[in-house]
Order: structure tokens, then C-alpha cells, then sequence
């Protein structure tokens, strides 16, 4: 492509985007200085909550004694569904639930019903934390139990078809050409199973909710959320106050995962009981509660049929979805829009099955859908490969999508050849035997699999402040969220650059509803819209400076048509004799100007090249996104070694290269996609929730047994993106990377497995027990 | 987790008699357990007895073998010079065990009487007939993939102590020395110190009320120089075993003159296999002769739906771990 982007055009090579600046924030979480939302201790009177949950999934509850922890010193208030005041709204009908946005259709204490194991029955607060936990511990609960259902698994679910995923967002039933004629007339054929267990979020920090009414109209809250804006309208609407009335702060994150991006049950309980006791209230979930508390993925099958010519070319693919979800909800990942478009097929088809289960609903967790998707969607290409004698690269190659064939729309950008050709390089794929089961290592057998990844550039946008002082730093604000993956440093190199400053002397804010609204950090949306809404925001600063700079007499631009000025060197000159003009700095002064403001907003689909995104916040930035499917793609190389006789899985050689627009930060985004890759890894190879069959309540609800990896899994991790101009995203033409690194990884170390074994594993995760069980059988 | 009363206790007799007259006072060595099972609230208990001044202390070589002291931290053990040169197995059994912060702060009786990980005994919400003897053991139908197959009981499948040192001890015929609230010891051998589950799954060592762990002695032999522990589990390290083998074997002239055997993650208690030993006593030291000692060490495995792997697995580790020490 040769055309440049803008912002190359007004900040060429001194920058400081895509430099590996070390985190702004480095030093204050080292040093304990960042301050996460429970830690806003110094609040005057704050006291603390916890939460009392049900021991059954399924029942009524019939009394609630709380008298003997009544009697306790510095007990303040147990709150149960018989005397928590009512709300204004709750999530309990469809109506109140799409007002609030609500991720589950049901809050607790709301009535005697009892629905998922783990559902708080009680909130009790004390003047410290150890008598809180002590009085939840006396409150009696009697509950009427019924046995509950655990899965869709259990003979007695009742499947039904939910017509919309994903809470209303995804359409559960897809049709593309004629999917069952070409399945059946294809001359290969594959139909597999894959199975996924239930994974849990498992940020570091927990989510934690920190209350205080103010006044009895003004409320603030410190929560632990990926999105302050979308916890300000949930709370608001439930409590019956305009949004102004809420503020809500979130500094920083410990992670999030998909886990915060909505407003949950406990956040609404400390509010009001921080109502009831007329104090600040703290309250922090405990590891088991988290759980239970906010969300995970679900238990599932999918089945995929692959139908397709004797050389490898795709004629159809039909995939069916069977999941656990609420009592209330229906919510199942979208695993088939990435199969839908990830390569060149002319016939597709997807359905969904849900079966409701006594069980909090499930949510986004890390790639929802595309991760479990692309397991799918990828072991199946493994297959083809092997089947009709290609290597897993080629096959891909052989069915690569030109253009996106579920919305017939060309890509705004892909580089995904280039991100197979590095990758096959760095890997030394060419190496490879081609042969399965063939390698060895000692007693150890080696595998070679890979895989392909995508994730979408999600609609969205944002809005940021930037304030330029004439004494040469800038304040930028916006109301986004850090999860811990950079956004402060990333956000601060992008001011510097579009403001002509060293980074440190730009200070950059987020995380309050205060300030210019940003959307949720979830869904790889933060880095492109927040970016591109400050980036735009330095373009209005410009734009006012350039227009005093017009209007001042004692300017060398004085009478300059607006359109001849451009800015260099954070000098403003005319384009056609840049000698002539000046700094900010000198007009400022001259002017008594001490600082001057600008807002800007950050448009998905409002890119450079067609000049959009310099264009009024409204214009019609509807083209470009009409016109394109907007992707990331990636590919991953993984060799494993496999002890036959232990069953183990050690991944031991990992590269993954990725093209995702432009990357604003070398090392931040390195360690994001080494993160996301081993979160692919944990689901690959351990991690999984286990759902007591009888009971519907997890048996290991703690770090130590529900296993994440360990620094010993995982080895040296090689990771590469590829340079990619993309001019149709947004302003900074930023695909974003807080998914894309984990699609696609559980198939690359599944089709090494299989490469290592000869045996397919398509239950994750890939456990010793499933591989011994797999040695045992033909095929 | 309940208000409770704390005390250091500087001499043991102290610190035995209040034990012994409180029922639901505990000693606290490292607390890495113990604080666990509290918060919890699987354990309540009214006091809490700081023993960490006892004497117990000390990694020395005796007449006839080696002498720890129970106060002695998992990683001091682990890195000993003494025990790491002639008794490997017991090195690595801690080594290869929790994580070095756990490490520092476990002591040696603390770890011999860690508590199981079975998910149903660690949730209070769920029946357990360890914890609420009578009222049922979901694991029997239930989450069993990593619970024990052999010493079960229809009452309790749980692997009762769940970890590592009590294996390579179990394999040497090691010895605890306990004291009671009289200051009289006795020695019990660490394979009668724990009792299998039968219908009492709640009564899980021999400990009399009160009665501390002092130290633990180990016989020398060829076979504890020539010695491994061998753990199989689904991460690489922090994870309990699924399978594990605790072995020594006296080679000479490529025949077997002597063998110890011991396996973990599968027994309701760690697993002295004899069975294994007689096969492998007199016989070569061949991979065939290894085979038929896990054969023998598994015989009497009772699996159930979820941990039926554990056959094949815990016989393959112990031969994979008879292979590093035959050499």
C-alpha cells in the first residue's frame, strides 16, 4: 500500500509509538503505589462485607437465622432477601435486564429462589474484615434443596434451540450456500467431536467493590471492572439515579479476562449494603467465590463436519453446538463465526443447542468463541491434511480465504501468508517429518503441529480529552481501563507522538467515569479506539492552535488559510515553505494562553485512508465498515514432547507471529501475546473446572487444583508480528491483541500431540489420563 | 474461620498437655496446612499452639542411618547435603513438592500429616464421611480422577495424605518418634502411623490426643543411596501427584540382592508395596522383571470411573522409576 498513514505524516521516525517503552506504571505497581479498587482504604469509616453463598444449586431458602451473628461485636448489618431494600430496577425481567446490561438475568436476594451453588444468600457487613467473615460463618441458612441439573451431559437436560448466542448478539443459526448437498457429495468427508471443559477467569486480583455513598444521591464506587461506563449505567438504572449520580473509579486491574466486562451480582450487594450502614463499605471476593461469582466458559461439544474434494479443497462445513447454560440466560460463546470465515468454503452452516442447568450463566472468558471455535475448526484441518496427504501449511494455504465468504466482503487488511511464511521459518517447519508418531526423543515422542488464528476488529468507539500547556507537557484523560496489559503506557506514547512530546511529559488518566467516555476494555477494542479517540483529540488541539495561529497578527501565519498549515516538530508551518511559522509554545505565551483543550473520538471503521477519520466525529465513517471485514489473523508453531508410558504433554518449542495493524508498543505487546499464548496453553493441557455431577457445585475451586501453568510448562516463547498498514480500522490504524494471541493455540499443541502420538485428542484439556486412554485405542 | 486462641510454647510438655486437654486446641508448626484447612472452616479450633521453638531440630547421620528432626523445614531437608547424597529419594520427594515459598515455611511433621485434596472433603457444603463421619462420599460416583485405587473403602476413596515425603518414607521403612503429654515417646513405623480408611475414614493417623511428632529416623542401605522419587502430575510443578513411585534398589551383577517400593497419589495412604519388592528381590534387573513388580504393586486396585487411568499410570511410573535407578 502506498499510501501513508496520517499519523506517519504529521510524527515521522522520532517517534515514540511502537517503541518498547518500559511501562509508566512499572514503577508504581512495584512499589505498591498503584492503588487497585480494594484499596481505597483510607475512606472515612470504611468497613467491610462478605458474602454468605448457598451450599445447594437448586431450592428455596426457608429461614435465615441470623441471630447469633447479630450478637457479635462490630457486626453492622446481615442483609438477606427479606429486608434488603428494594431496587429500582432488576435484572430479574427482560426489560430491567437490557436497561441495566446485565450479563445474567437474575439477582440475588431478590427472592427465596435459589438457582447456582455459590449464589450469595446474605451479605453481612462488620467494622473489620475478620468479624465479617466470622458472622457469615453463624448465619444459619435452611434451604429447601431440590436436586438440581449440573450440564447438558445429564440424561434429563432438555435441549432447545435459543434462535440468538450470546446474549441476543449472535444470530444461533447460520446458512450459507447448501451446506448438507455439498457435505454428502463431497468425496472426503470428516465428521469429529470436540469437547471443552469449563474454564474460569482466574484474574489475580479478585473482583472487589469498594462503596460509597457520598450523599444519599451520589454515589462512588471503586470496582474492580473492565468497563467503568457500563458499571456506572448498571448501577444507575438498578438504583434509580442518572448516570452523573454514580461515579465509579477504576485505577487499575489485575487482570480481567472477560470476567469484569460486565456488572455482577456482588458490586449491586455492596452497594447496598454500603446504603444500609451509612459507611463505606469494602468487599472482596474470596478465590472459591470466584467461581461462582462472575461468570466462566462453558462446559460444550461441537461437533464439525468437513466436507471437501480429493485434494484438500473445502466444499462444506456444518457445525453444531451443544452447551450448558442459566436458568435465565442464554448465553453460549459464538464458536462459529471464526469457522465461518476463516477460509475459503462455499457452504456453511451452524446451529446451537443449550440445555438450562442449575449453574451461574456463563460469559466471555479469554477469546470467547473463537478459542474453542478455532480448536474445532483447526484440529479438523489437521485431519484433512493428513487425510488426503498435505502438510497442515499447505492445506491452509489451499483454502485460503481471499476475501471474508461469510460476509462476502473483501478484508481491510490481511497478512496471514506472511504470518505462516515467518513463522514456518523461525519454527524450521521445513524440518519437520511429515510422517505422525515418527519423531523421537529418547523415550519421549516429539510433535510439530500448528495452527491458524483470527479474532475481529469489534465496532466500536470512544472518546478522549487532551489538554496541551504552553509549558510543553499535556494532560490526556479518557474513561478507559487498563487490564494490566499496558494501556497506560501505550495511550502515553501515542499523546507524546501526536503531540510532539517525550513521553514523560504527557500524564495520561483513565478509569473514572468522569472523564470522556471509553468503551469496556474487552473484545481487543481498547488499544484501536482509545488510541484513535486521543490521537484525534491532538488533532483538535492542532487544529485550534492553527486557527489562533491564523487569526494572531503578530504570527508568521497570520492570514494563512487553515488548509495551507500543517505541523512539524510540534511547530505549526505552512506546508508549502515550512520555514515559515512557529511552535505552540511561542503562540501561547504571546496569546496568555496557558493551556488549550481538545476532544477527540475514536471510530472502528473510521481509518486514515479515506480521510474519515480527519473528518467531523459523524461523518459517514458507515463506508468503511460496510465495506470490510476487519481481522486480525496469526499463525502458532508448537512442539510438544510426549511421555507415551506418563501420558504428560511438556510444550517445548513455541512461535507465534502475528499481524494485527499497527503495534503500539514492542515489548508490552510481545509479553500480552506471550500471556494469551499461555493462557491457549492452560486450556490445552490442564486447565478445567470439574462440576460435581450430583450436586452442580465445583470440587476444585482453588488455585492449587484447578491448575493454570506454571513457569516450568512453558518454554522460551518466540513472538513476531508482522508490519501491517491497515487504513480502514480506525484512526491509528490498530487491529488490537488481547485475543487473538490465545485462538488457535489449543489446536496448534492438540495437531502436535497428534503429530507426536498419531493419536487425536479432541477433549480439552489434553490431561494424562485422556492420552494413556488414547494410546489405547485403534486410531 | 472463627476467633481462637494462640500461644508459643517453649518446652514440648507444655505444649502436649494443652493439647491433650483441649480437644479442639492444635499445635501450629509452618501453618501451611493448617491455616488452609481454617479459613476454610474446615477445622475450628479454639487454640492454637506455637511449636516452632520446640527443639526438634537437627539432619544428622546416626549408627545406622539418618535422623531429622520434625521441626526441620521441608527445603532444609530437601537441600541437605547428607540426605541429598544418600537419600535421593527423600531429597527429591520435598524438592519436587509444593513451592519453594510452601517449602520454607513446611515443617517435617507438618507435612506428614497433611490432609487430603479430595474436593469433596475440602468444601464444606458437600457430604463427607471424613469430616461428617455418616454422612456419605460423593467422590464414590462423583470427581474421583485423582483420588487413591488402592486401601479405598466404600465409605472413602480419598488419597488420605495426598503429598510426597511420606512416600520416599514409606519406601525406607522410616520410624517417627511421637511424644505424648507425659513426655514418654515411643517409636511407630511410618507404614503403621496411618490408618486406612475401613469405615473410620474420619480416624486417620495413630496420634493420641495430644502426641507430637519429634523426629523421624531413617535406616541406611545400598538402596537409599540408590534411590529416586519419580511424580507424574498435570503441571510441572505446584500440583499433587497423580501417580508417584518412591524406589531403592540393591543391584549387583545386574540381579536385584534388595528393593523398596513405595507409591503415592494412588493409595489411601502412602503405599508400601511389598508385593512389588518380592518380585523384584533375587530377580534381574530387567525391564520384564520391572513390569511384574508394578503388576504385582497394583493387583489389588479397586479404580472407579474416573481414576481407572491410575492402573496404567502408577505401574508405569514405578517402572519408569526402577529403570533411572537400575541405570
Amino acid at each position: 500500500m502506498d499510501i501513508e498513514p496520517a499519523f506517519f505524516e504529521t510524527n515521522p521516525k522520532a517517534g515514540s509509538v511502537g517503541q518498547p517503552l518500559d511501562r509508566v506504571d512499572g514503577r508504581a505497581k512495584v512499589t505498591g503505589q498503584a492503588k487497585y479498587s480494594a484499596e481505597f482504604n483510607n475512606l472515612p469509616g470504611l468497613v467491610h462485607a462478605v458474602l454468605k453463598t448457598s451450599d445447594v444449586a437448586k431450592g428455596r431458602i426457608q429461614s435465615i437465622d441470623t441471630s447469633a451473628a447479630q450478637k457479635e461485636p462490630g457486626v453492622l448489618a446481615i442483609l438477606t432477601h427479606q429486608n434488603v431494600p428494594k431496587l429500582a430496577k432488576t435484572p430479574n425481567d427482560p426489560e430491567g435486564k437490557k436497561a441495566i446490561g446485565a450479563p445474567m438475568g437474575f439477582l440475588p436476594l431478590t427472592s427465596d429462589q435459589v438457582h447456582y451453588a455459590g449464589q450469595p444468600v446474605a451479605i453481612i457487613v462488620a467494622d473489620t474484615l475478620e468479624r465479617a467473615q466470622h458472622a457469615a460463618a453463624l448465619v444459619r441458612v435452611q434451604i429447601a434443596a431440590e436436586k438440581p441439573l449440573a450440564s447438558y451431559v445429564d440424561p434429563r437436560a432438555e435441549l432447545f434451540d435459543p434462535q440468538k448466542v450470546q446474549d441476543g448478539k449472535t444470530d444461533g443459526h447460520t446458512v450459507r450456500g447448501n451446506p448438507k448437498a455439498a457435505f454428502a457429495a463431497a468425496p472426503v468427508q470428516l465428521t469429529h467431536t470436540y469437547t471443552h471443559a469449563i474454564n474460569h477467569h482466574n484474574p489475580m486480583e479478585p473482583g472487589a467493590t469498594t462503596a460509597h455513598w457520598e450523599a444519599p444521591d451520589r454515589l462512588t464506587v471503586y470496582e474492580s471492572t473492565q468497563g467503568v461506563t457500563r458499571t456506572q449505567k448498571a448501577l444507575s438504572t438498578m438504583l434509580g439515579l442518572a448516570a452523573e449520580q454514580v461515579r465509579v473509579v477504576t485505577k487499575y486491574l489485575g487482570g480481567g479476562f472477560g470476567c469484569k466486562g460486565s456488572t455482577w451480582p456482588h458490586t449491586v450487594l455492596t452497594v447496598q449494603a454500603a446504603r444500609a450502614v451509612g459507611r463505606p463499605v469494602k468487599l472482596s471476593l474470596t478465590r472459591p467465590q470466584m467461581f461462582t461469582s462472575m461468570g466462566h466458559r462453558e462446559d460444550q461439544t461441537q461437533t464439525l463436519k468437513v466436507g471437501a474434494t480429493k485434494e484438500g479443497k473445502l466444499l462444506a462445513l456444518i457445525h453444531e453446538k451443544t452447551s450448558t447454560t442459566s436458568p435465565w440466560d442464554n448465553y453460549a460463546e459464538p464458536n462459529s463465526r471464526i469457522i465461518n470465515l476463516l477460509y475459503k468454503c462455499p457452504a456453511f452452516e451452524s446451529t446451537y443447542q443449550l440445555a438450562r442447568a442449575d449453574v451461574m450463566t456463563s460469559t466471555f472468558t479469554r477469546a470467547p468463541g473463537e478459542a474453542p471455535g478455532s480448536f474445532a475448526i483447526e484440529c479438523s484441518m489437521d485431519d484433512l491434511a493428513y487425510q488426503v496427504g498435505l502438510d497442515p501449511l499447505q492445506i491452509r494455504l489451499l483454502n485460503y480465504a481471499d476475501k471474508d465468504y461469510s460476509t462476502n466482503k473483501p478484508w481491510s487488511s490481511k497478512s496471514l501468508k506472511q504470518c505462516y511464511a515467518r513463522g514456518a521459518e523461525l519454527f524450521g517447519w521445513s524440518k519437520r517429518n511429515p510422517k505422525a508418531g515418527e519423531t523421537r526423543d529418547g523415550r519421549l515422542l516429539v510433535g510439530m503441529g500448528m495452527a491458524t488464528a483470527s479474532y475481529p476488529v469489534h465496532n466500536n468507539q470512544g472518546t478522549a480529552r487532551v489538554r496541551l500547556y504552553a509549558d510543553g507537557h499535556a494532560l490526556v484523560q479518557t474513561g478507559a481501563t487498563d487490564l494490566g496489559t499496558g494501556t497506560y503506557t501505550v495511550m502515553t506514547q501515542v499523546a507524546a507522538d501526536a503531540l510532539w512530546l517525550a513521553p514523560d511529559k504527557v500524564r495520561f488518566e483513565l478509569g473514572d467515569t468522569k472523564l470522556p467516555t471509553a468503551p469496556n476494555s474487552g473484545g481487543s477494542v481498547a488499544a484501536g479506539t482509545v488510541s484513535s479517540s486521543i490521537y484525534m483529540a491532538a488533532q483538535d488541539v492542532w487544529q485550534k492552535l492553527i486557527k489562533l495561529a491564523t487569526q494572531d497578527k503578530k504570527s508568521p501565519l497570520y492570514r494563512a488559510k487553515v488548509a495551507d498549515v500543517m505541523v512539524e516538530n510540534g511547530r505549526m508551518v505552512l506546508k508549502a515553505n515550512k520555514a515559515k511559522g512557529e511552535d505552540y509554545a511561542t503562540l501561547m505565551k504571546r496569546n496568555e494562553t496557558a493551556d488549550i483543550e481538545g476532544t477527540g473520538n475514536g471510530k472502528y471503521g473510521a481509518g486514515y485512508e479515506s480521510g474519515l477519520a480527519a473528518g467531523p466525529a459523524d461523518s459517514g465513517h458507515q463506508d468503511d465498515m460496510a465495506g470490510h471485514s476487519m481481522h486480525s489473523f496469526g499463525a502458532h508453531f508448537c512442539e510438544v514432547k510426549v511421555d507415551p508410558e506418563l501420558g504428560t504433554v511438556r510444550v517445548t518449542r513455541w512461535v507465534s507471529v502475528h499481524a494485527a495493524g499497527r503495534i503500539l508498543n514492542a515489548k508490552t505487546a510481545r509479553s500480552q501475546i506471550i500471556g494469551g499464548s499461555i493462557f491457549g496453553i492452560g486450556s490445552a493441557l490442564m486447565e478445567r473446572t470439574v462440576r460435581d455431577d450430583q450436586f452442580a457445585r465445583y470440587t476444585n475451586a482453588s488455585l492449587a487444583d484447578y491448575h493454570i501453568p506454571v513457569n516450568a510448562d512453558i518454554p522460551d516463547m518466540t513472538v513476531e508480528f508482522i508490519e501491517e498498514h491497515d487504513p480502514y480500522i480506525n484512526a491509528m490504524g490498530v487491529k488490537g491483541i488481547g485475543e487473538i494471541s490465545m485462538v488457535g493455540v489449543a489446536a496448534a499443541v492438540a495437531n502436535a500431540v497428534y503429530h507426536a502420538t498419531g493419536k487425536r485428542i479432541r477433549s480439552l484439556p489434553i490431561t494424562p489420563d485422556k492420552v494413556l486412554q488414547a494410546k489405547a485405542m485403534q486410531v | 474461620m472463627n476467633n481462637f486462641a494462640y500461644q508459643q510454647a517453649s518446652k514440648a510438655k507444655d505444649a502436649t498437655a494443652i493439647v491433650r486437654d483441649d480437644k479442639q486446641a492444635a499445635y501450629i508448626a509452618g501453618g501451611t496446612t493448617l491455616l488452609d484447612l481454617m479459613k476454610a472452616n474446615l477445622e475450628q479450633h479454639s487454640q492454637l499452639v506455637d511449636i516452632n521453638l520446640l527443639p526438634f531440630k537437627g539432619i544428622e547421620k546416626t549408627n545406622d542411618g539418618l535422623r531429622i528432626g520434625a521441626m526441620e523445614r521441608m527445603s532444609d531437608v530437601g537441600e541437605n547435603p547428607i540426605v541429598q547424597q544418600q537419600f535421593p529419594a527423600i531429597s527429591e520427594s520435598l524438592l519436587l513438592a509444593a513451592s519453594p515459598q510452601l517449602r520454607n515455611m513446611a515443617s517435617m511433621g507438618g507435612n506428614i500429616l497433611q490432609r487430603t485434596r479430595c474436593g469433596y472433603f475440602r468444601d464444606p457444603a458437600f457430604p463427607c464421611n471424613k469430616r461428617v463421619p455418616g454422612s456419605g462420599c460423593p467422590a464414590l460416583q462423583g470427581d474421583n480422577h485423582n483420588l487413591a485405587i488402592l486401601g479405598v473403602s466404600d465409605a472413602c476413596i480419598a488419597n488420605s495424605y495426598p503429598g510426597d515425603l511420606s512416600v520416599a518414607l514409606a519406601a525406607f521403612d522410616a520410624v517417627l518418634t511421637l511424644e505424648n503429654a507425659k513426655g514418654k515417646q515411643r517409636r511407630v513405623p511410618i507404614t503403621e502411623f496411618y490408618l486406612l480408611p475401613g469405615n473410620t475414614p474420619q480416624k486417620e493417623t495413630v496420634l493420641e490426643p495430644g502426641e507430637l511428632i519429634v523426629s523421624i529416623t531413617v535406616p541406611a542401605a545400598a538402596y537409599t543411596q540408590r534411590s529416586t522419587y519419580l511424580k507424574v502430575r498435570e503441571r510441572s510443578s505446584y500440583a499433587y501427584a497423580l501417580a508417584s513411585a518412591a524406589v531403592g534398589l540393591d543391584v549387583q551383577g545386574g540381579s536385584i540382592r534388595a528393593a523398596r517400593v513405595a507409591l503415592g497419589g494412588v493409595g489411601a495412604q502412602p503405599w508400601r508395596s511389598r508385593e512389588a519388592e518380592q518380585v523384584l528381590t533375587g530377580a534381574p534387573a530387567t525391564e520384564a522383571t520391572f513390569r511384574a513388580a508394578a503388576a504385582a504393586a497394583l493387583r489389588g486396585a479397586q479404580p472407579r470411573e474416573h481414576n481407572r487411568f491410575k492402573v496404567e499410570l502408577a505401574q508405569n511410573t514405578l517402572v519408569q522409576a526402577l529403570q533411572k535407578v537400575a541405570g
